[in-house]
């Protein structure tokens, strides 16, 4: 199938296509994504899809890899549909797919060596195999040394280097990589381009499909997808686009493609010198640097830019720019070293510097719930500024900016050159005399840059604005007055562009930055010996030599490789959680606590009621009854008597006391008599439960007074005629609530925790973007939430015996029957409570949204229907049915049962039959819920 | 002056970020609403609908009589079962209560022999059992008396109890259990809302934008603390009229207005904590997670579930630190008991003190977490 044609004449010959893309729209609500695209791909060559953020080329190289759900259309991919499930079962393991965003498809907590190698057993590959292919990728890549290292602890070059490797783990025959070098520096991504060609050298009938928003990076490859809206601009070769369009770079050519409304009043950008200024210092910075604990983020940068200077800033993601930044507008104060704004200290809180400043952050940071209008009222309030000036100022950058026609629309829903605009003018609303701008037109079209730039060059040229701008488009940093370069924290050179570069004797800035970069490598490498090269470009030179793929395919598969792409996911999770502090916290220490609450704060037992007599006879008699009260310990505690019945109501509105006992005047004398005084007992009722108690123990002391012959009370002939009421506490003689809450609060808890850590252990996958390996590895539905479950089932477990250790030695409450029987019951259980977690994983979005809505579906129904606070016995209607099929109940009774109880095995046998029904159901549920693909 | 205008443009730019949520807007109504009729009507810690067997073994027509004694809705018609019956059933969790009648007992109490009847109580259904074995034993000799007739014959008593209950007559548990349901919606609800609007600020990089600009962090948290609380205010007036009083008809015995004052005082205390909580989580989730334990504790322990006084005593030490009990306390003081300033000064006082004082902490908390983040 290896023809050795030349990549470089991929149109002409008899070679296939690898993707064949037929009118394929995509919609998300009501944007279109993809707009009837039709577009063949040939094989066996590097084809880029150029085109800004947002056109579509994301969606695009999703569905071809299968990771998203076809909407409409046709795509055929290595001559299958690849809408049909069984083809992407097929074709799977010869697809491989990075998304786009650095370290997107990484579990950031796992080391190096384990994110690849959990992609190679995903993939099947045996354990021999994997011990020599994963360390073989890593050396080739110059991993070698980093491979313990967390993933999360990388640059962007190395995260993408990772993310590389699992891909090219099982020797695929489509390589899709989705901007794999945006944000990366231009040392490490030449490297990463340096990769891939040797790869390919080893590999020639490999196809490689690569999306950028760098215009000049596409430039070297074989052929050329341009795209914008949802649509294809036009495909080629670099050479014959250019030639179509008359251009000189892509850039420019892509702009002449576009259709003629969207270049409406594009032209081409025209920077007029500065004029020799009064060389007043805007910006100094020395010596700035910023440490977070070990790590250097910024070291002894020092700066000086003149009024109205255009100065600019480039590096990679992570480099110190954005920390740079931050110190020179006083949001984080520097670790050493001094930094000044016209003279002044900006020594953070110093109000009057901020006036002079406007900052634009990298993200959009303006309110999207509120209007372009209501954005620009607030600041201009913000800035105090009067409310006529504001208006006039207001109007005056509508008008300048362009934004006329979008004034009541949310700021949230403008196109993102729009959106720059907006904040550029939120950003001079009080007229400043610095803006700092952190890469404000990352994810913007060439055609918006132009003009955001037309503004800036506007600000500068014109009214003596001094603009201090970062980007990672070495393209911008042409335009600038003046750059630095930086990486590492370092600033390794400072002037204008045209003199770096001849510095170097480089042809762009570009190279020149690489060699300024390998400069300071060598540097360090020098001053250091030979160690700690971060990226060190004498990688390997050796291409992976990739022996005929050996992993097992799918065919010759069955449950071996089930099972292992099973283990595989619970063994990461496992890694996971145990690196996750917060979660790991939450599992146990927060179960603990919770058992501790409960047990010692929830308690139906009403002791110590406080009282006070109100004595209006004050005879021996009165004296005498009063007596069987503060007697009765340690049910009643007596406090001092009161004066007056309204001193009495007083204190029992104060919750002073709960209950008076009013003795009527000649209460002694009708005693005497025989006329039957009566006592009134006035009992605070605003809490139910405890009035209802309350009332039953003050009639149970009157009522054994009057049995009892000793109290002098006794009533006549009381005795007779009545039966003897025997009361048998069942279970739990002593009728504490120790015994009954304790056992039922681990029902509580091993639903909840469980079921939560479930949910978000799938959810955060799919928030984080790791889920994309469960999409295009040949994962089955089932493996992956078994592997999932797995871990989690294994923390419930022991959950369990930290709350029996808990019960037995904290509140000595025993377990009276049967321990194994209950252990058995706990395991179901807790494959019963995570399924209920996996339930709520396939409809929420979010995390907090699965957080909030498993433990509101947990806590309700396991605290009214479960038995928790009634019986299920005197359940009725709709709520009988919740709990009858609520699993909590029947763990309820079960542990209930083996603790307080003492029921043997054979009983708590129902409990376990129950339980262990629901665990397959929960799981065919998730099943049926989880996709395969994003929708 | 200027600050003071600061607070008040950011505020009011939290309530319509806050208004065009729609998700919390609708989280904010159920909450004051539907939840909490729910809570209010749900379980209730009365006896209701007990389930009562008896093991007859006199089969006389007094025993029948016992058995006709006992109906809904406080009881379940009783069943009849065998006396080798009662474990099973008791372990099955049938029954929470069985009534043995033993042979030959009409005949043994006409002969002026007081017979033994067993009530079996499930001891594990705490709540209710202890009140409803008090219920059965009223009922049981009740009838036994006026079966037998004999009632002049037993003679007046030396001293006749009448109880009296205040402040809820008739025991309507609903009365309480809306109240509870109020105060635990105003702390997750101002502690969900306030940290919630700290992380998606920080999420959205817009607080980095607000610090640059000539603000205080201290404005900028006292604007979130006021729209918040703000929001709070109103839905608990609304729940108050339209759930509490309208629909429930709880009655509402003291000052509105000193109830308002102190739910404001509280707030302090639950804005804090939401800032709190909103300051030390790195994420959305995480602050999830924290909420749930923080706030089911404070819910657990402040006296709205089981007395305070049940607890032992190092806890209620404690939790005496905690304004969620002292809201607790002087909120039935003031609702139920009709009680004055003179009642609840002490509450008032130790929440304000508290919730003064954590405001403090929270703030300054804020402030450092800002000039740290990355």
């Amino acid at each position: 199938m290896v023809s050795p044609t030349s990549p470089e004449s991929p149109a002409g010959g008899p070679r296939g296509y690898v993707v064949s893309v037929q009118d394929v729209t995509h919609r998300y609500g009501k944007a279109v994504a993809l707009d009837g695209l039709s577009l063949d791909v040939p094989s066996g060559i590097r084809v880029g899809i150029v085109g800004p953020d947002g056109v579509g080329k994301s969606t695009l190289m999703a569905l071809v890899a299968g990771a998203k759900k076809l909407q409409q259309g046709r795509i055929t991919v290595l001559d299958g549909d690849i809408a049909q499930a069984r083809h992407r079962r097929e074709v799977g393991p010869r697809i491989a797919y990075m998304p786009q965003g650095l370290g997107k498809n990484l579990y950031l907590e796992l080391s190096v060596y384990d994110n690849v190698d959990f992609m190679a057993r995903l993939f099947g590959l045996s354990p021999e195999e994997r011990k020599l292919r994963v360390p073989q990728l890593l050396q080739a890549t110059g991993l070698g040394k980093f491979a313990e290292r967390p993933a999360g602890k990388l640059s962007g070059g190395m995260k993408q280097k990772v993310g590389l490797c699992g891909a090219l783990v099982h020797d695929p025959d489509l390589l899709i990589l989705d901007e794999p070098t945006t944000g990366v520096d231009p040392l490490s991504r030449r490297q990463f381009w340096t990769l891939i060609d040797e790869i390919r050298a080893g590999r020639p009938g490999m196809s490689v499909i690569i999306s950028t928003a760098y215009m000049d990076e596409a430039q070297q490859w074989d052929w050329i997808v341009a795209m914008d809206a949802g649509r294809v601009l036009a495909t080629g070769t670099p050479a014959e686009l250019m030639e179509r369009s008359g251009t000189t770079d892509l850039e420019q050519c892509f702009i002449a493609l576009l259709p003629e409304e969207k270049r409406k009043g594009h032209k081409e950008l025209t920077i007029p010198p500065r004029a020799p200024g009064t060389a007043e210092l805007a910006i100094e910075a020395h010596g700035l640097t910023r440490r977070f604990g070990t790590f250097v983020a910024v070291d002894h940068v020092t700066l000086s830019i003149e009024r109205g200077e255009i100065f600019g800033f480039l590096g990679s993601n992570g480099c110190g720019k954005s920390t740079t930044m931050k110190m020179l507008t006083g949001l984080l104060p520097p670790s050493e070293g001094t930094a000044k704004l016209f003279g002044s200290s900006v020594d953070a809180g110093s109000m009057e510097v901020r006036k002079n400043l406007g900052y634009m952050t990298q993200a959009f940071s303006l309110y999207g719930e509120l209007s372009v209008q209501q954005n620009l009222v607030l600041h201009a309030r913000l800035y105090h500024l009067p409310p006529d000036k504001a208006k006039a100022r207001i109007d005056e950058l509508v008008e300048r900016f362009g934004l006329g026609a979008h004034l009541e629309t949310l700021a949230g829903g403008l196109p993102m050159g729009l959106r720059q605009r907006l904040s550029l003018a939120v950003a001079v609303l009080h007229g400043p005399q610095i803006l700092i701008l952190d890469e404000p037109t990352s994810g913007v079209d060439p055609v918006a840059r132009d003009s955001f730039w037309e503004l800036l060059i506007d600000l500068s040229r014109k009214q003596g604005v001094t603009i201090f701008v970062t980007t990672h488009f070495m393209n911008e940093g042409m335009r600038c007055d003046r750059i630095s370069l930086m990486n590492a924290g370092r600033v390794l050179a400072a002037d204008s562009p045209q003199k770096l570069i001849e510095a170097k004797q480089a042809d762009s800035l570009e190279t020149a930055f690489i060699a300024y970069m390998e400069e300071a490598i060598a540097e360090k490498a020098r001053a250091e010996g030979k160690e700690e090269k971060d990226s060190a470009p004498a990688h390997e030179p050796a291409a992976p030599s990739h022996e005929p793929p050996t992993a097992p395919r799918e065919d010759r598969a069955g449950m071996r490789l089930r099972i292992g792409r099973m283990l595989a996911y619970a063994s990461n999770e496992t890694s996971q959680i145990l690196r996750d502090k917060v979660r790991l916290a939450f599992a146990f220490i927060g179960s603990a606590l919770l058992m501790l609450v409960f047990g010692f704060g929830i308690t139906t037992d009403v002791e110590n009621i406080r009282y006070a007599a109100l004595d209006l006879d004050q005879s021996p008699e009165s004296r005498a009854y009063l007596e069987q009260f503060s007697s009765a310990k340690p049910y009643f505690s007596q406090t001092p008597p009161a004066p007056s019945a309204e001193e009495a109501l007083r204190r029992l509105q104060s919750d002073d006391v709960s209950v008076v006992l009013e003795i009527p005047p000649l209460f002694g004398l009708n005693l005497r008599r025989g006329s039957g005084p009566e006592v009134l007992a006035q009992v605070d009722g605003a809490m139910t439960f405890r009035g209802d108690t309350v009332e039953q123990y003050v009639q149970g002391v009157h009522a054994r007074m009057l049995r009892d012959p000793a109290s002098g009370f006794q009533s006549a002939r009381a005795q007779e005629y009545s039966a003897n009421l025997e009361e048998r506490y069942l279970y739990n003689p002593t009728f504490e609530s120790i015994y009954s809450i304790v056992p039922s609060v681990p029902a509580l808890l091993l639903l909840l925790i469980p079921a939560i850590l479930m949910t978000v252990s799938i959810v955060r996958e799919k928030e984080l973007g790791s889920i994309i390996n469960f999409y295009v590895t040949p994962t089955g539905r089932l493996e992956y939430l078994l592997g999932k479950q797995l871990p989690y089932i294994a923390i419930g477990m022991a959950n369990f015996f930290i709350l029996t250790a808990l019960a037995l030695i904290v509140f000595d409450v025993p377990i009276k029957g049967s321990f194994l029987m209950l252990i058995v019951c706990t395991l179901f259980y807790v494959a019963a409570t995570t399924g209920i977690g996996m339930v709520t994983s396939t409809f929420t979005g979010s995390q907090v949204a699965a957080v909030f809505v498993t433990a509101i579906l947990t806590i309700v129904p396991t605290i009214q229907f479960s038995g928790l606070l009634q019986p299920v016995s005197t359940l009725q209607g709709g709520a009988k049915v919740v709990g009858s099929i609520w699993p909590a109940t029947y763990y309820m009774h079960a542990s209930l049962g083996a603790f307080t109880k003492g029921l043997g095995a054979g009983l708590l046998l129902p409990d376990v039959a129950f339980l262990a029904v629901c665990v397959p159901l929960l799981l065919a549920i998730s099943v049926v819920g989880l996709r395969k693909q994003e929708k | 002056m200027n600050s003071l205008l600061n607070i008040l443009w950011l505020g009011l730019k939290e309530l319509r970020s806050l208004l065009s949520d729609a998700v919390l807007v609708v989280f904010v109504v159920y909450a004051f609403t539907l939840a909490i009729y729910v809570q209010a009507t749900g379980t209730s810690s009365e006896v209701n609908n007990a389930s009562i067997a008896f093991v007859d073994e006199d089969e006389s027509a007094l025993s029948k009589e016992l058995l006709n004694a006992f109906y809904p809705p406080r009881f379940k018609s009783p069943e009849v079962i065998s006396s080798d019956e009662i474990q099973s059933d008791m372990d099955r969790g049938r029954f929470m209560f069985v009534v043995v009648i033993p042979p030959r007992f009409e005949h043994d109490l006409r002969a002026g022999r007081t017979p033994d009847i067993q009530v079996n109580i499930d001891a594990t259904a705490m709540q209710q059992a202890g009140i409803g074995a008090g219920y059965i034993k009223n009922i049981l000799n009740d009838r036994i008396a006026s079966f037998l007739k004999r009632t002049e014959e037993t003679g007046p008593k030396p001293v006749n109890l009448v109880i009296r209950k205040l402040f809820n007559p008739n025991g309507v548990s609903s009365w309480f259990k809306s109240v509870v349901a109020i105060i635990n919606q105003i702390t997750l609800l101002t502690v969900v809302l306030t940290g919630a609007a700290v992380i998606r600020e920080r999420e959205h990089g817009t607080l980095e934008h607000l610090l640059v600009m000539p603000l205080t962090s201290f404005e900028i948290a006292m604007a979130k603390v006021w729209a918040n609380g703000l929001v709070i205010l109103v839905a608990t007036a609304a729940s108050l009229l339209l759930v509490v009083h309208l629909v429930l008809k709880v009655p509402f015995a003291g000052s509105v207005v000193l109830w308002f004052a102190g739910v404001v005082l509280y707030l302090f205390f639950a804005t804090a904590l939401g800032i709190f909580l909103g300051t030390i989580s790195r994420s959305m989730a995480q602050f999830a997670l924290l909420i749930i334990l923080v706030v089911l504790v404070l819910m657990l322990l402040s006296g709205g579930s089981t007395p305070v006084e049940s607890q032992p005593k190092w806890l209620q030490s404690i939790t005496y630190l905690l304004p969620a009990r002292h809201f607790v306390s002087f909120s039935q003081i003031i609702i139920y008991r009709g009680g004055g300033l003179g009642a609840v000064w002490r509450q008032f006082l130790m929440v304000s003190a508290v919730g003064v004082g954590f405001f403090v902490y929270s703030l300054s908390m804020f402030r450092k977490s800002i000039a740290v983040s990355k």
